[in-house]
This record gives structure tokens, C-alpha cells and sequence, in this order.
């Protein structure tokens, strides 16, 4: 299998506190893998520095290439859709403006309308108020347009920034069938940084675990849920 | 009644001045959240250089094209060199920024062309328009070419993939990178186009006040009144407010006792206060809906 990303002693830091202490792994090509961790362990943070939207040191490639030399919106040109916590909706525009913007750096117009239709037959309730102001939908409609959004640049690599944060058990569930669905359909690679390890290892086939800014952990997510550390500490029980 | 009707129309006259005026700030508002206190020195500026140009013997509207051609570089450059920099800066050291380059604009004006008061020439002529005495042609075409660059700017943004990038870039900065967008280009982008509706304004406006270093300073303040009566964040807005500015001006003057010519710009900033404290963003403004 070849590897997608590669992330080697990755530090980072917010001012002068440094929240990751040398951080090394790797993806391979059409993996789904999850980032685990604690408040404050420096997920988001690994995310963010992958994009370059924090200060960092260390080698990150993907597909070969160095990105630490590269503006965060090159980075994203290369593949790499990033649904940032919080969503990063754009609540003043409408749904279908939200999924236009993100294939704002593909050219390919009737391409671009066949994957609108594509995200519509993915998350109906898209459709259902593509005229509507992104702002006004519940959170759970707002992730799944994120979702979609992302989705929409035809990435290579989609990173998910704690995406069950806020939604109901039930809304959780259906975005991550769906995640799972878009993995191995459209052959998109995921790294999905999550709180609800029950979840992300079901849905995950590689697992890390992340503590204090390090990886204390790493295997197939089968392996790491049966740990019992991984039990006591994360899945709690 | 015709007193009545006449100052409406010298109203909408001279709130074309506004409207144009406006426009030109509300566009640098959505490229930057801030006000440019420098808008009204670089159309001034753009218009003593239309002015230059025709002096040399160029036509009108060759002079006209040249001159927006310029003032859209130059606000990309002037952002590209002296706010690129400060793009991280606290909002007070922009404003600082923005009074220095009105300063440096408004010297260097004085310094070429001196303060002597100018004449400025009109394409549309100046014989009364459709026999009426208050609005001459002039304003009349200066009108039309404020709903021309208003339809222009409308299509731009709702139509066009750069005008979506612009839009997202400054409602969600951040966002916008993680979609592609170059947003400090988008920045640059929003001056040039202001600057160069600014030079569209100045040139219309020059017949009208006459042409010196010092013409914009009433029509600026005039132009932000609008601005943030009809809601900054809508051009149409602007243009509706520049109008509604300039007829309630006229109409103050004329039939509230005392307020005469002296008090009509404070009359006028009073009605925006209370169109503010009543509705914050502006007739037209986009208020954000949120869902708590």
C-alpha cells in the first residue's frame, strides 16, 4: 500500500507554549483513519498543522511533496479538504453558494454541477433548502454540508475535525455511514479526529492515539479497541 | 406642491453624487470591514489625473478608461504595499494608515496641481433635463452610470466565481483559505475595484463641485452616511441610501423652520443615527441570521 501522507516530528506551537512534541505517522492511500485523544491533546492542533494554519516544524509530504513551505490555500489545491471544528459554514450565503465555494478552484463546470447533484443525492436534506441561508440550518445539517463541501474540491485527503461535535446519537450515526460510504466509493482517504472513540474505531480501519502533544499508540483500529488501556481510558469500560 | 416636487428632484440630484460615492465605499468595506478614510482622496486623486490626461490633449473618454485602468492598479498597489503589512495590525494602526495616505494623497495632489479651483468637463452636457430647471443632464447621466455600475457590481458578485470568492473571503476569512481562496488577493482585488469606482465617482462628481485637493471631503461624508444608511454590506443599499440622503437633506432645508442651508448636514446625520439605533444594519443591510 502506498503512503499518502507522511508526518514526521511534527512540533507545533501557539506563541510560545508548544503543543506537540514531535508527532510521526503516516496514512496510507484510500485509508480511513482516526486520531484519538483527551481534551487538549493536540488533535485539532496535528490537523491544523497539516494545513499549515499554525506554526510548526517538522516534515509533513503528501503524495511526496513537503507542504510546510506552502500558503494553507495550496495546500488545499493539492487535494486536502479540511472541515475545520466549528464547520467553518459559510451562514450568510445559501447551501448550494456553500457547495459552489468549495469547488471554487476547479474549472470544470459541468462537473462541477454533476458533483452538486451527487453531494444532493448524499444528504437529501441539502436539496431540500439549496436556496436557504447556510446559517439557518440545525448543526447536524450544517455538518453534513461541511461534509459536502469538502467533498466537493474532489480531495485526494478530507480531514474531519471532530465531526459528531454537538449532534444527536442518531445524526452522528448517519454521517458516519456516510463517511464510510464516501471512503470506499470515491476512494477519498480520511483522517478523522475524534472524542467519541467508540465510534471513530468502528468507523476507522487505522488508529493513533494521541496524548500530551504525542503518539502513545498506533495499529488497526480493531487491535487498538480491544486495548485495555484504549478501554479504560477512552471507551470507558 | 411644486416646491415640494422640485426639492425632491434637486434632492435625487445631488443624492447621485452620494449614491455614486457610496457605492465606491461599500465596496471596500466588503473586501476589507473596515472604512477607507482615504477613499475620497484617491478618486480625487484619479480624477486630477483624468484631468492631466485630457489636458495633454486625450479625448474624454479615452482619458476616462485610462484613468479607471490606473486607479485599479493603484489600489492594488497601495493595498499590496502599505496594508499588506498591516494586515495583522490593530485596527487602530489601519486607521492610522488610512489618515496618512489621505494626508499624503491630499498633499501630493496639492503639490502637483496645485489648490486653484478647476474646471472639470462633462460628457452629457449641462442643459436642463427633460425641461426641468433642478436636474440637468449631467446629473441625470451621472445617475444612469450609478445604476450601470450598481447592475455591474450585482451581477459581479452573484454571477461570477471571483465575486463568490470575494464574498467568502471577507464574510469567513478563514473558511475561504480552506476552500482554495487566495484571501490577501482578494483583499487587493476589492481595492482595485474600489479605487476605480472611486475614479468613476470623482470624475462624475468634478463638474459639479469643481475640481481642487480638497473636493471630496464633504461628498466622502456624505458618501459613508449613505453608505451605512442603506447597510454596508449592500450596494444596492448604498445607492438607495445616497438618494435618501441627498432628498432628505432638501427637504430639511426647505420646510423644517431654521434648519436653512447652515444645518443641513447635521439634520442629515441625525436621520441616520436613528435609522441605526432603530435598524443597525442599514435599510438593505444583510442582518446575519443565527440559530442559538
Amino acid at each position: 500500500m502506498t503512503t499518502l501522507l507522511n508526518v514526521k516530528d511534527l512540533r507545533a506551537y501557539y506563541g510560545q507554549v508548544q503543543a506537540l512534541h514531535g508527532l510521526t505517522f503516516s496514512l496510507n492511500e484510500g485509508s480511513l483513519t482516526t486520531l484519538l485523544g483527551a481534551n487538549g491533546a493536540g488533535k485539532t492542533t496535528t490537523l491544523r498543522a497539516i494545513c499549515n494554519m499554525v506554526r510548526s516544524t517538522g516534515a509533513i509530504e503528501f503524495e511526496g511533496q513537503p507542504l510546510s513551505s506552502r500558503s494553507t490555500e495550496n495546500i488545499v489545491r493539492l487535494g486536502i479538504a479540511h472541515v475545520p471544528q466549528g464547520r467553518g459554514t459559510f451562514t450568510t450565503m445559501t447551501v448550494e453558494e456553500n457547495l459552489q465555494l468549495g469547488a471554487i478552484t476547479r474549472r470544470d463546470k459541468a462537473g462541477i454541477v454533476a458533483d452538486i447533484e451527487r453531494m444532493y443525492a448524499y444528504f437529501p436534506v441539502l436539496k431540500a433548502r439549496y436556496t436557504q441561508q447556510a446559517g439557518t440550518l440545525s448543526g447536524g445539517e450544517q455538518q453534513m454540508l461541511a461534509v459536502a463541501r469538502a467533498l466537493m474540491l474532489r480531495p485526494r485527503l478530507m480531514l474531519l475535525d471532530e465531526p459528531s461535535f454537538g449532534l444527536a446519537p442518531l445524526v452522528v450515526r448517519d454521517l458516519f455511514k456516510i463517511l464510510g460510504q464516501i471512503n470506499r466509493e470515491e476512494k477519498v482517504s480520511i483522517l478523522v479526529v475524534e472524542q467519541n472513540a467508540q465510534l471513530a474505531l468502528e468507523l476507522a480501519d487505522q488508529a493513533y492515539v494521541i496524548e500530551t502533544g504525542r503518539i502513545v499508540m498506533s495499529g488497526a483500529a480493531q487491535d487498538i479497541a480491544n486495548d485495555e488501556n484504549v478501554r479504560k481510558s477512552y471507551l470507558g469500560y | 406642491m411644486e416646491l415640494f416636487t422640485n426639492q425632491i428632484l434637486a434632492g435625487i440630484s445631488t443624492g447621485a453624487i452620494y449614491a455614486c460615492m457610496a457605492l465606491a465605499v461599500v465596496m471596500i468595506y466588503q473586501a476589507i470591514d473596515h472604512l477607507n478614510f482615504a477613499q475620497g482622496e484617491m478618486a480625487m486623486f484619479s480624477t486630477f489625473i483624468s484631468w492631466q490626461l485630457m489636458q495633454w490633449g486625450l479625448p474624454y473618454w479615452v482619458a476616462f478608461v485610462l484613468t479607471i485602468a490606473f486607479s485599479f492598479v493603484a489600489g492594488i498597489a497601495i493595498e499590496r504595499v502599505m496594508f499588506r503589512p498591516l494586515v495583522k495590525a490593530p485596527i487602530l494602526t489601519q486607521v492610522a494608515g488610512f489618515i496618512a495616505l489621505y494626508s499624503i494623497i491630499n498633499s501630493s495632489a496639492g503639490l502637483i496641481w496645485d489648490f486653484t479651483i478647476k474646471q472639470y468637463p462633462t460628457p452629457f452636457g449641462s442643459a436642463p433635463f427633460l425641461g426641468s430647471q433642478l436636474i440637468s443632464t449631467h446629473q441625470a447621466g451621472m445617475i444612469g452610470v450609478t445604476l450601470l455600475m450598481l447592475l455591474g457590481l450585482y451581477f459581479f458578485f452573484q454571477y461570477t466565481r471571483v465575486g463568490l470568492a470575494m464574498r467568502a473571503a471577507a464574510s469567513l476569512p478563514e473558511s475561504a483559505r480552506l476552500v482554495g481562496i487566495n484571501t490577501s488577493w482578494m483583499v487587493a482585488l476589492g481595492w482595485g475595484m474600489a479605487a476605480a469606482i472611486g475614479a468613476v465617482a470623482g470624475i462624475l462628481i468634478a463638474p459639479v463641485v469643481f475640481l481642487e485637493p480638497n473636493m471630496m471631503l464633504g461628498v466622502l461624508i456624505y458618501g459613508f452616511a449613505a453608505a451605512v444608511l442603506g447597510g454596508l454590506t449592500s450596494p444596492f443599499g448604498a445607492v438607495v441610501g445616497g438618494f435618501l440622503v441627498g432628498i432628505f437633506e432638501n427637504l430639511a432645508g426647505t420646510y423644517i423652520p431654521g434648519v436653512g442651508n447652515e444645518l443641513k448636514l447635521p439634520i442629515a446625520l441625525a436621520l441616520i443615527i436613528s435609522v441605526l439605533v432603530v435598524k443597525p444594519a442599514g435599510l438593505f443591510g444583510r442582518a446575519i441570521v443565527k440559530r442559538v
